[in-house]
């Protein structure tokens, strides 16, 4: 009897110690997923973090007018396309007296970004008064001191590997030391198209690209997919067309977002002929691929709303479409505005598609509208992936945080409508 | 009724139906004419990716993409060039394809099944209400993100790991891509298998637990067995994602056609040579752009066989227990 007790006792212990297995398993796979997450948050955020500064170099600058506009005409176009180059190099032969020779001050020269001179022209353009004043103005560096100053290069290997020499990080340092040179909030990554140059390349035209795309394809999808929902829940007979219909949105949700690139390419490109690269066909492209989406999502909420709205509408004499779009669609239309809104966030994070119609290309003008070339965020972000040049990292990263930050508010914006609006029946 | 009516008000009212009449029809036709846009949509995709394939087919022999051994779609620049005809064998590009995909599916599959049993048999509400939208969270994420994450990140990680083991791994791998692939593919099959177990009625729980078994118990071998047809279907789903993800690949598994099954070397999918014939310098025709279409046909049947697949095993099996 002792025996028999103590066996089944072990037994019921063995049995117990695998339920409790069994429950950290879950446990540990959900902690597993979760710390993925938080991991990939924490590694891009810490990489992007830092390109929300740039370093600039404070340099005492005289607008000299011979230089600018020798013949004083104040005409912005004369002054538009004076060379500022000569008034940097000036300002910093005087900061640094001692350095002499071609070679030298060529290097001097390097520590400031190339795109500074473009900066100095708008300053001038935007304020003639400052010509022939000295001002101290703040320039930026170029990526490589950015990098240095941001803790982010190496100085213990061998110079012949890095770009910034001894002789650039000396400089850097006597410019720290007279308090010249300072992280300033990076403007340029929110005002600028995309450049060659990291410390010059900003996102605002690719954040464009993505909202006219975005645009185009809300004006698109919106209406198709509320009409297709309500046809096929209000009133489609059962027939096969109806089965045709409902089984290809189904399977248009499954295919690979590629093949709708490549659907825009032939048809909308090759065979209709519209603009390469633009948002219109962009946005054409990615409504095709939210619409099943809106389409399934619409149809859950329509199918949500009671028979007996229905029933009153239609026993008062209402016709068909009367009751369903003055007492139905009106019901359900924020439930469709949310599914729509989630639909549009998947869509601003799309990539493939945008590749194969050409929105993949190396644009430094900020677009205006739907028929502009223009690249989107998310392109952007795998453009700058690509970059060999070390400053883009950090630009990367800054730009999947402000992608992110747009997804979040448009999802958030759903929670507060779906909140705020619908109703439970 | 009719009686107290006088004839001319019976004129209006029937004009009036034949106008509502006719708004009505035209309403219709609106929505009829909406809906055929996915009809369109569909139609527009197999007539284009057919027609560019079949003008591949007449340059390139079937056999020879189905079956060939090799890719390396580099055509001549001159016509006398040697051996620069380009060969358009997709065997290795789909072992890539499924050799990324089966690394996810390693990844992906026991954590998002130990997740989906927690969340649906073990955890309380509230900390499923707060577990279940941040995995989905990961379903959310853009996949340039990912692709972002898995080549400056995972990539070197695993590098390193690689080259303190001794071994030399390639700065891009199949390993590295799969990897981040299968945290991507974590929510489709939680979210998924979550349903299919809530589904499995309570009866069949409660008969088990009433026999004496342990919850683990149940769960390993009335509730899994019973929910496993809906558990095969959402994991095609997620090879058929897997199979037809872009980015992350784009980003992270390399050019190199290689026909090799080591995680650690550098392979190429369908969807990334795809993406490097058609982005850059094309010239319309040629069979190096064609064959995109070719394997965006291929990939298709594909993804579409898994998904009809999937859809009729979980209909089935909804159906059982409806």
């Amino acid at each position: 009897m002792r025996d028999l007790t103590l066996t089944t006792s072990d037994q019921l212990k063995k049995r117990h110690a695998k339920e409790t297995r069994f429950q950290w398993y879950g446990r540990i796979a959900i902690l597993i997923s979760l710390s993925f997450l938080v991991f990939m948050f924490v590694a891009i955020f810490f990489r992007g973090a830092g390109a929300f500064q740039q370093t600039k170099i404070g340099l005492d600058i005289n607008f000299d007018q011979t230089l600018i506009d020798p013949t004083g005409t104040g005409d912005p176009e004369i002054i538009a396309n004076a060379n500022f180059k000569p008034l940097i190099t000036k300002s910093l032969a005087q900061a640094f007296p001692e350095v002499t020779g071609r070679s030298e001050t060529r290097a001097l020269y390097k520590l400031i970004s190339s795109g500074s001179v473009f900066e100095l022209g708008n300053m001038v353009k935007e304020n003639p008064e400052l010509i022939g004043t000295s001002q101290k103005i703040w320039v930026t560096a170029t990526s490589e001191v950015d990098l240095y100053m941001k803790g982010k290069i190496d100085e213990t290997i061998s110079q012949d590997l890095r770009r910034l020499k001894d002789r650039d990080i000396a400089w850097v340092k006597q410019l720290q030391e007279s308090g010249v040179i300072k992280r300033k909030f990076n403007t340029a990554l929110f005002n600028n198209g995309d450049s060659r140059e990291p410390e010059m390349a900003g996102i605002l035209g690719a954040a464009l690209g993505s909202f006219f795309s975005l645009l185009v394809c809300f004006l698109i999808s919106f209406p198709l997919g509320i009409l297709t929902a309500v046809y096929l829940e209000e009133y489609a007979k059962k027939n096969r067309i109806t089965d045709l219909i409902e089984v290809n949105i189904n399977n248009l949700a499954a295919v690979p977002s590629i093949v709708f690139g490549l659907l825009g390419l032939s048809i909308f490109l090759n065979f209709f002929n519209l603009p390469r690269s633009t948002p219109l066909v962009g946005g054409i492209v990615l409504a095709l691929m939210t619409l099943p989406t809106i389409i399934i999502a619409s149809r859950s909420i329509l199918r949500s709303v009671p028979n007996s709205i229905r029933d009153a509408a239609l026993g008062l004499g209402a016709s068909k479409t009367q009751t369903t779009f003055h007492h139905v669609v009106p019901l359900a239309l924020p439930g469709m505005l949310t599914g729509t809104i989630l639909g549009m966030a998947r869509a601003l994070g799309e990539t493939a598609p945008l590749l194969m119609i050409g929105m993949v290309a190396f644009i430094v003008d900020i677009p205006k509208g739907v028929t502009d070339v223009a690249t989107s965020l998310p392109v952007q972000i795998f453009l700058w992936a690509d970059s060999p040049e070390k400053g883009f990292v950090e630009r990367t990263s800054a730009a999947i945080i402000v992608l992110l930050i747009f997804l979040v508010l448009m999802n958030l914006l759903a929670v507060y409508l779906r909140r705020k609006l619908e109703r439970r029946w | 009724m009719t009686k107290t009516m006088t004839k001319s008000m019976d004129l209006r009212l029937r004009h009036a139906n034949k106008s509502t009449q006719l708004k009505e029809l035209a309403i219709k036709f609106v929505l009829i004419a909406s809906s055929l846009v996915a009809i369109l949509t569909t139609a527009g995709i197999i007539v284009s990716l057919s027609y560019e394939a079949f003008r591949f087919f007449a340059k390139v022999p079937l056999s020879e993409f189905l079956f060939g051994l090799d890719w390396s779609p580099q055509t001549a620049i001159r016509e006398d060039q040697v051996g620069s005809s380009g060969a358009f064998g997709v065997i290795p590009l789909l072992t890539g394809t499924l050799l990324i995909s089966f690394i996810a599916m390693v990844v992906a599959t026991p954590l998002g099944l130990y997740s989906a049993v927690y969340l649906a048999e073990y955890a309380k509400p509230r900390t499923r209400n707060w577990v279940k939208p941040l995995l989905e969270l990961l379903a959310g994420i853009p996949t340039v993100v990912y692709g972002f994450f898995a080549a400056l990140v995972v990539a070197p990680i695993i590098r390193g790991m690689g080259s303190g083991a001794g071994f030399d791994i390639s700065s891009e791998s199949a390993m590295a891509a799969g990897l981040v692939m299968g945290i991507m593919l974590i929510p489709f099959i939680s979210s998924l298998s979550d349903d299919v177990i809530n589904a499995v009625p309570q009866a069949l729980r409660d008969a088990s637990l009433g026999m004496g078994a342990t919850k683990a118990e149940t769960i390993t071998k009335v509730v899994l067995p019973a929910a496993t047809p809906g558990i095969m279907g959402s994991l095609l789903l997620a090879i058929s994602r897997a199979i037809g993800e872009t980015m992350i690949v784009v980003m992270a598994a390399g050019l190199a056609a290689n026909l090799s099954l080591n995680p650690f070397e550098a392979v190429t999918t369908m969807t990334v040579q795809i993406v490097t014939l058609l982005t850059g310098d094309q010239e319309f025709d040629s069979a190096k752009t064609l064959a995109a279409f070719a394997i965006a046909l291929y990939l298709l049947i594909l993804t579409l066989g898994l998904n009809i697949i999937a859809l009729k095993i979980v209909d089935r099996y909804k159906r059982k227990y409806a």
